[in-house]
């Protein structure tokens, strides 16, 4: 999650309660972000120098931080984009995350979902090359590790299909862009 | 030697570019997968591949044989020598009985009837098509004419082969059956085979994925 709060940062600079709603809004049918959990993971970030604090806001309510991603931040979420999920087992929710967060930021979409495509292939490859052992319960779990293989691909191939063409892709903005915006 | 190599291959139909500027080479006992939406040019390829159309620029180099000044009998020539085609619609002669239908490219090369037709009850036996000899086609379920297309792009023992959707009207074991054997039987002896499908499980099988999106490569990866 420590990512996906970097990429929800690299749009602009937010508070806890933005990006709170960011995160909603970004998974519809996900569980709702604790707030909680923003501000632990705020905190844990500007103690790792991924994020710094760069005003506190009044606007007439309750005092609030805003937060904004360092140079260092960048970096991380660049890293974190540029692997793909792993392709097996609590990989799913990763994959989702990756590819939301990489549509979001703009961050060579193409060139992560074909990584992506090519990871996923691989291991069914892999699998498919090393039959399991002959007992029903093997083959039904490996089966379900194939099926699910096969539903984040088709899944990638919608989104590559929902994909701005590369010229449209929206550049990252600097770090200098970001935090005077 | 390329088993088959396409450099810079573009083709159109009237004004539909169906590919565009696609090179493909593929090494001897190479799998390699050719996906994409439908309508990207998979088949297109396919066919320029084995010379059954004429690549309207650009090169085709099949076995060796550079496509561009070789007349019609030639190419058959060389597709009935060292080429197996299994096309997306099955396509079996239809007056033809499925066992001559599978014997048919071994007639063609000149093989005495007698062994021309054991050869291809063996390959109509492997391929799991349990059906009298004397079938028509038109007698035959979707699934069962994809059988038998693939034991007669089998028959010859092809250097390469060229599967357009090959499990495409099959259920999930018999198409693996399938793929199985087609690969197998193929890069075993040295030869190559092309997929072209949409379903991940088919690419999967592949050394490399070859990607189309509206007639061009969009992405290229080894999976091996
Ligand atoms: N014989 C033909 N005459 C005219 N246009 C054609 C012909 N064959 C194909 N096309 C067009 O060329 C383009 C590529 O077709 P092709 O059959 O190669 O696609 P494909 O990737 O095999 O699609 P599918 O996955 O649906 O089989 C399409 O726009 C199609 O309409
Ligand atoms: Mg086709």
């Amino acid at each position: 999650m420590t990512e996906l709060h970097l990429a929800l940062l690299a749009g602009a600079p937010r508070h806890g309660y933005d990006i709170k709603h960011e995160h909603d809004a970004w998974f519809p049918d996900s569980r709702p972000l604790a707030f909680g959990q923003v501000y632990a993971t705020l905190a844990r970030l500007q103690r790792d120098g991924l994020a710094q604090v760069v005003e506190t806001r009044t606007d007439g309510g309750p005092e609030r931080t805003v937060y904004a991603l360092t140079e260092e931040g960048e970096r991380r979420l660049r890293a974190w984009l540029a692997e793909p999920a792993a392709a097996a087992g609590s990989g799913a929710d990763e994959i989702v995350r990756k590819t939301i967060a990489a549509l979001h930021t703009g961050i060579d979409v193409r060139g992560f979902v074909s990584r992506q495509r090519a990871s996923h292939l691989r291991r069914m490859r892999e699998l498919q090359r090393n039959p399991p052992g002959a007992g029903a319960a093997e083959q039904l779990v490996r089966e379900h590790v194939i099926a699910h293989l096969d539903a984040d691909l088709r899944w990638l191939e919608l989104a590559t299909e929902l994909l701005p063409s590369s010229g449209q892709q929206q550049p990252l903005r600097t770090a200098t862009e970001r935090n005077n915006p | 030697m390329s088993t088959v190599e396409l450099s810079g291959v573009s083709h159109a139909y009237g004004r539909t570019q169906a590919l565009r500027d696609v090179s493909l080479t593929v090494a001897p006992g190479e799998v390699v997968a050719v996906t994409g939406p439908s309508g990207c040019g998979k088949s297109t390829l396919l066919l320029l591949a084995a010379g059954v159309l004429r690549a309207q620029s650009g090169r085709v180099v099949l076995t060796g044989t550079d496509l561009a000044g070789a007349d019609e009998a030639a190419r058959a020539r060389i597709r009935r020598r060292s080429v197996g085609i299994v096309l997306q619609f099955g396509q079996l002669v239809p007056d033809l009985p499925v066992l001559d239908n599978v014997a048919l490219p071994l007639l063609l090369e000149g093989h005495a009837p007698r062994e021309a037709r054991a050869a291809a009850a063996g390959w109509l036996d492997r391929v799991g098509l349990d059906v009298p000899p004397t079938t028509l086609p038109s007698e035959l379920s979707g699934g069962q004419a994809q059988l038998a297309a693939a034991a007669r792009a089998l028959v010859t023992g092809p250097l390469l082969v060229l599967a357009d959707e090959p499990t495409a009207s099959l259920d999930t074991a018999t198409g693996r059956q399938l793929l199985d054997l087609l690969v197998t039987s193929t890069t075993a002896a040295g030869g190559s085979v092309v997929l072209v499908s949409h379903d991940n499980a088919v690419a999967a099988r592949a050394d490399r994925e070859v990607r189309l999106r509206a007639g061009s490569v969009v992405h290229e990866v080894a999976l091996s």
